[in-house]
């Protein structure tokens, strides 16, 4: 039988970079079992009080839930914006001037903190939009160029033929949109969610500048409790933001992904 | 259902670039017309208007009478095959066939009849249930074939259907297409820059170029009598050769090329010969001879190749660089003069081109 040799180096950088990826995750998820008042690793006991506690404080069972609407509609949002702009990007991208599309990045290329200051500039306290409002706006621009981006990747593989065909079939363009190239473009789509999403869920830059009073997200929450306590709850409440993301993502790739299956 | 397409006086514009000017063309009940030039000729352009894809400046396009114009593209009613075949990805060989039935509010058991009907047609039924992706070149446009043809189209229109396959299955396809295409009798455009299959499949074959057509007739009638200069090159006129008329006398008329080299022409040939022509000939229609007392073109020979038929030389005339043919018993040698005679029945005498 063969065996095919690995080269020790490579065997070694390969779980170096393993214990690299995973490290954070375990200590976390570690020091949120450990039976002791302050973060420990590795955990000395094992309860799942902290877990509990994270329901007891009022602040967070509240930030939990503002985030995940703010998530669900700021990716809703921007695919809702970013899912045209992607198509009309492509299908017109010999009429269109190529900066134009450079635009949708834009988000991306200003520092995460000047976006947030000028959306308070403007949006919190130039336009006085509610918080939830001005979160929301935040939140739909930030994950915005994703959207466009990764969407437009798998649009740029569509040959826009295939549209046409549809067309000439007696197919209306906008019935066409939905059953022939929507279809074919899913799994950017669900890749253009699950990007944003967890982009908007964990996102702190941002949402630092345009939380106020009564109104505040996950992760922002995360950190005023930092500042006042070093208690496991920390830990816990972070493994729980990690389970709601792939909880999430494993719903969306299942409902989404079955949904367009059943054109 | 089968219907005549008639379109008059097309223009269209990219932005500011025309690209079709004033376009006449008619397309007989049951008749397959190939739109025949090089890229950017505006044969696609045509093809992109009549399915409504794109909108002209000027003009209307008829079906049987009805002004497709300004109707939408999803209800013209036009079969279209596609040079890159444009199949559903996501859909199975039958349900990309049955497609166009949907869309036309078909029951699901009468739709998957008819479609596998269709697939019966095109050899493909075994394969009814496969992806797109699965199959080969050929297959692909098969299926995109009865795709079109299911719908039972009073147009169809192929944009280079087979500029993607191999030469064999080329021309295994065009008789394929052809002979679905008779067998329905429908009305058919076909747009290609192959002149072969153009010429191969075509009742009518317009040869357009810069937006505007040509020449618009059979085939034979195409490669025989080219009616301009442009249309000669095309169909494969090596030598066009300006003359000039010195006298008439009855029918016949003599002209003088470059060089002064003069030659008698007979109108009862070539009909009503202008003052200044073209004299068009291809390498066949030009004999070179070593006959020096021969009435032809003066002509110190080059490079000699073999055709099989014939030998070819490349000849430096006082006309320019000519190509000719000479016979295989009699082998001319490189460097040697020799007489170009034009064979009468194998010329055509054109208007000059406008410089």
């Amino acid at each position: 039988m063969m065996t095919s040799r690995i080269h020790p180096l490579l065997l070694l950088s390969t779980v170096l970079v393993y214990i690299f990826l995973m490290g954070p995750l375990i200590i976390v998820f570690g020091a949120s079992l450990s039976d002791t008042t302050y973060l420990t690793f590795p955990p000395q006991g094992l309860t799942l009080r902290w877990f509990e506690n994270i329901f007891k404080i009022g602040a967070f069972r509240r930030t939990i839930v503002t985030s995940l609407e703010l998530a669900f509609l700021a990716t809703g949002l921007a695919l809702f914006i970013g899912i045209p702009a992607a198509y009309a990007l492509n299908r017109y991208r010999v009429q269109l001037p190529t900066w134009l599309s450079t635009v949708f990045v834009l988000p991306i290329l200003v520092p995460e903190i000047v976006f947030g200051f000028s959306l308070l500039k403007s949006v919190a306290v130039g336009a006085s939009a509610p918080i939830f409002v001005a979160l929301l706006i935040g939140h739909t621009l930030l994950v915005l160029p994703y959207c466009v981006r990764v969407i437009s990747a798998s649009l740029a593989s569509f040959d826009f033929s295939i549209e046409e065909a549809a067309v000439s079939l007696g197919s209306p363009p906008i019935k066409t949109f939905f059953t022939v190239v929507l279809p074919n473009v899913r799994s950017g789509v669900i890749a253009a969610f699950i990007l944003a999403f967890i982009t908007s869920i964990n996102d702190v830059s941002t949402s630092l500048f345009l939380t106020g009073p009564g109104i505040s997200t996950l992760p922002i929450q995360i950190l005023a409790h930092v500042e006042q306590f070093f208690d496991p709850t920390i830990a816990s409440v972070s493994v729980l933001l990690m389970l709601l993301t792939v909880a999430v993502m494993a719903i969306i790739e299942r409902t989404l992904g079955l949904t367009f299956l059943a054109k | 259902m089968t219907l005549p397409l008639t379109i008059e006086n097309l223009t269209a514009h990219y932005g500011p670039t025309k690209v079709l000017e004033d376009l006449s063309l008619s397309v007989g009940a049951g008749e397959l017309v190939s739109l025949l030039g090089a890229s950017g000729c505006g044969k696609t352009t045509t093809l992109r208007l009549v399915a409504g894809f794109l909108e002209p400046t000027a003009g209307t396009i008829l079906l049987g009478g009805k002004d497709l114009t300004k109707l939408p593209a999803y209800k013209r009613d036009i079969g279209l095959v596609f040079q890159n075949y444009a199949l559903f990805p996501h859909l199975s060989v039958l349900e990309n066939v049955a497609f166009g039935l949907k869309q036309r509010g078909i029951s699901p058991a009468e739709r998957q009849k008819r479609a596998l009907a269709m697939l019966e047609r095109v050899g493909l039924s075994p394969l009814a249930d496969r992806l797109p992706g699965a199959l080969s070149g050929g297959q692909k446009q098969r299926v995109a074939l009865a795709r079109a043809l299911v719908i039972e189209p009073p147009l169809l229109m192929f944009d280079e259907p087979l500029s993607n396959l191999d030469a064999k299955l080329r021309i295994d396809m065009r008789v394929e297409i052809r002979q679905l295409q008779r067998a329905n009798g429908t009305t058919s455009v076909y747009v290609t820059h192959d002149q072969e299959e153009a010429f191969s499949i075509s009742d009518r074959v317009a040869i357009m170029n810069a937006g505007r057509i040509m020449q618009f007739d059979t085939p034979e009638v195409l490669y025989q009598r080219p009616a301009n200069a442009f249309v000669a090159r095309f169909v494969g006129f090596e030598n066009l050769i300006p003359m000039h008329v010195l006298a008439r006398q009855g029918e016949q008329v003599i002209a003088e090329a470059a060089g002064g080299v003069k030659l008698h022409f007979n109108q009862d040939r070539f009909g009503q010969i202008p003052d200044d022509f073209v004299l068009a000939a291809r390498a066949d229609g030009l004999a070179a001879t070593a006959n020096l007392a021969a009435e032809g073109l003066p002509a110190m020979l080059g490079l000699r190749t073999y055709l099989g038929r014939a030998y070819q030389y490349q000849c430096e005339t006082a006309a320019g660089l000519l190509v000719a043919n000479g016979s295989l018993s009699d082998p001319l040698r490189s460097g040697d003069g020799a007489r170009l005679v034009p064979l009468p029945e194998q010329c055509c005498i054109l208007a000059p081109e406008h410089s």
